[in-house]
């Protein structure tokens, strides 16, 4: 069993008749387009502040580059690797790291989920804080009378008080 | 016993540890020896290793599937080595780590709320990290890499937001999100990788990616390099690290800042050398930009070091600093670089490591991380001085010391190398290191000679640091002394280790010891249209032109 580097991607030649992995077709321009969809709408959610979209963003992201795995096992519509025969089936391998990458997101769907909810807890919303070196610069910028009001900035160099909305 | 029986039992005494100390997550106690042993455990099993591969490469096919089919388990010279240092330290951070949790119990640290380590679900957490580090520095297909990437970074993520405190929270989102980010680019790079190749096995994919198109492949190479970049904090991606790392209590520190970022870097070396060897041009163009980056790296990382008060943030800058030096080793991708890359590597794992250790009892001893809050610190507790100043100049690469040998050898790869990037990075290196040691002096000064203030002393904490905390570190202490006692043989191993990289056919013999035969294109393909060995570059047909770039290296 081998595979043959081809113009249309990579085929799997077998002389056993029973594995003949289909992997040759052009996978469905359909599906091509879903992970780019799914992708992008990924990634502007987790450009955003809160952490619920951050979590949809990865959500999004993640299916998108399962779905990309799958696609990478070729085109769909051949037989599951079951039993023998001797037409094309499909790449269980490709089906085997989806499951995994599938398993990994739920768990990590699950953390933060659980972030978000401890810092609606904490705070009564769930956006990201700046990090202490931007908030040092901002400072730094506003005691030289440039553009950021001081109001807005936190009293102590970690910013956030945990007693700050606890109650 | 077979040494083939070694490779998973390093994944698997952590991971069935990690299980037993979360069953038996009532008594402490237990946890603790269970914990114990079975990291010790871990270091005698990675040190027979290190004695074993010296003489060629360990392979274990899971489940009897033979590669590139099940998966694979590879031990190398590289692996092996990176396998016992970290468990090394990683037995060191837990003693701290046991000692902090009884001190704090005891104590009354219940009011400070800052270093509680909630010992029930620490124990399991550490020890599936311990089995995430193992895993990656074993795996021997991608997939499998990214399982232990996955592994290792989901317990890091419970470690840092331990407790849920607010600023934990505020840094622990952070570091999530990224992580997440680097590990969605990560699986888009397996994906194209088994696209590309059909295969996820290393070696495999080694004998492969010649045959792919020189732009998918260089895209993988890109992509794989943005992925372990983010891990490893190289320069543009680095941001995350001093934000969140220092918020995490000094046992969670010390072992992020040892091993995380160097899982990232043993990844990158791994893959540069295996699967992107340097002789093609577009290889040589990627190297040139990881070379500007490890400057970058390097040069940032230490003006942000010199900028900080507080000395966790000061070392986590220093951190993404030296991960410059590292790079800068990789990219040279000669053998002596390699070699260079390899023991920095490890000098900094158990300096690092160590520093933070110190800094966790310099916090317990001084009260405060904050330079302007500490003072005197050499009179009041000469023993924590020596404990601190010894591993700084380590890290500063004062002679005689790991820290100067590491850097002397990357230093005499970059001249030998000749380039006048090299040159410029060989000065950005030196600089680097000089920088270094101002920071590490200025904050020595601050904190332990310069005399102390009545308010400094009145904040003072006056009882001794607990012995329990200082034995892990003067432990973790002397082994980076013994690094350097033993720098000749652990050097040679580093070069042995780079000449296995650098010559891939011993790693590639070893996965696949009846040879590549029926696994490759290449005796087909030379049959079927006559030998036409077509240079990818030259077909002209664009990316999606089946260049078909026959390469001798690798061929059976």
């Amino acid at each position: 069993m081998h595979w043959l580097a081809g113009s249309s991607g990579l085929v799997m030649v077998t002389d056993d008749p029973v594995a003949q992995i289909q992997t040759d077709r052009i996978p469905s321009l359909a599906l091509v387009l879903v992970v780019g969809i799914l992708v992008a709408t990924g990634v502007y959610l987790l450009l955003e502040r809160s952490l619920t979209r951050v979590l949809l963003g990865f959500v999004l992201a993640s299916n998108g580059i399962n779905l990309l795995i799958l696609l990478a096992g070729g085109a769909g519509g051949a037989a599951p690797i079951l039993g023998r025969s001797s037409e094309p089936i499909s790449d269980p391998l490709a089906q085997a790291m989806v499951l995994t990458s599938i398993v990994i997101t739920l768990a990590l769907t699950a953390f933060v989920g659980a972030m978000a909810y401890r810092s609606w807890q904490l705070y009564g919303h769930d956006e990201v804080q700046d990090d202490i070196e931007d908030r040092r610069v901002a400072r730094f910028m506003a005691e030289r009378g440039e553009d950021e009001d001081p109001a807005d900035l936190p009293e102590t160099a970690w910013g956030l008080d945990s007693d700050r909305g606890v109650a | 016993m077979s040494p083939t029986v070694l490779l998973p039992l390093v994944v698997l005494l952590p991971l069935v540890g990690a299980g037993i100390t979360l069953a038996v997550h009532r008594s402490a106690f237990i946890q603790r020896v269970v914990a114990m042993t079975v990291l010790g455990l871990q270091v005698v099993v990675a040190a027979v290793l290190v004695v074993l591969v010296d003489s060629g490469p360990v392979v274990t096919y899971i489940g009897g599937w033979d590669a590139p089919v099940g998966v694979t388990l590879v031990a190398d010279r590289l692996s092996a080595l990176m396998l016992l240092v970290s468990s090394v330290v990683l037995v060191c951070v837990l003693g701290y780590a046991m000692a902090q949790g009884i001190v704090d119990r005891d104590a009354e640290a219940e009011a400070e709320k800052r270093d509680i380590l909630p010992v029930a679900v620490y124990h399991p957490t550490f020890l599936v990290l311990a089995a995430g580090v193992a895993c990656a520095f074993m795996a021997g297909d991608l997939f499998n890499l990214y399982v232990g990437f996955e592994v290792l970074l989901a317990s890091s993520y419970v470690l840092l937001t331990m407790g849920g405190t607010a600023q934990r929270l505020r840094a622990g989102s952070i570091y999530v999100v990224v992580a997440l980010v680097s590990s969605l680019i990560f699986l888009m790079a397996v994906t194209v990788a088994y696209a590309s190749t059909g295969t996820l096995n290393l070696a495999h994919m080694a004998a492969r990616l010649p045959e792919v198109s020189p732009a998918v492949r260089l895209g993988l190479q890109l992509l794989l390099l943005l992925g372990f970049g983010i891990k490893a904090a190289i320069f543009p991606l680095s941001a995350w690290l001093p934000d969140s790392y220092p918020t995490a209590p000094a046992p969670v520190t010390a072992v992020f800042a040892g091993l995380l970022t160097k899982v990232g870097v043993y990844s990158i070396l791994r893959t540069q050398t295996l699967l992107f060897p340097t002789h093609e041009a577009g290889e040589r163009r990627v190297l040139d930009v990881l070379l500007v980056l490890a400057l970058l790296t390097m040069l940032v990382g230490i003006l942000g070091a010199v900028a900080q008060d507080d000395i966790k943030r000061m070392l986590s800058f220093t951190l993404v600093s030296h991960i410059g030096y590292m790079v800068f080793g990789v990219a040279l991708a000669g053998e002596a670089s390699t070699a260079a890359a390899i023991f920095y590597a490890i000098h900094h794992i158990t300096v690092q490591t160590a520093l933070f250790l110190v800094v966790g009892l310099i916090e317990r001893r001084g009260g405060s991380t904050s330079l302007e809050r500490l003072g005197g610190l050499a009179k009041a507790s000469p023993g924590l001085a020596v404990l601190f100043f010894v591993p700084a100049m380590n890290l500063a690469g004062i002679p005689p010391f790991t820290g100067f040998l590491g850097k002397l050898g990357i230093l005499e790869a970059g001249v030998e190398n000749g380039s006048p990037l090299a040159w410029v990075l060989v000065a950005g290196s030196v600089l680097t290191s000089l920088l270094t040691l101002y920071t590490l002096i200025r904050a020595w000064n601050k904190a332990f000679w310069q005399p102390a203030s009545a308010e400094v002393v009145a904040r003072r904490v006056d009882v001794r640091v607990p012995r329990g905390l200082v034995i892990p570190t003067v432990a973790l202490v002397s082994v980076s002394l013994g690094l350097t006692v033993f720098a000749g043989p652990v050097y040679e191993y580093a070069e042995r280790a780079a000449l296995g990289l650098t010559n891939r056919t011993a790693y590639i013999d070893a996965v696949f010891p009846d040879g590549l035969e029926g696994w490759t294109v290449k005796d087909e393909e030379a049959v079927a249209s006559d030998g036409v060995a077509v240079d990818g570059e030259t077909t002209g047909d664009g990316v999606a032109s089946d260049g078909v770039a026959v390469d001798g290296e690798v061929s059976p």
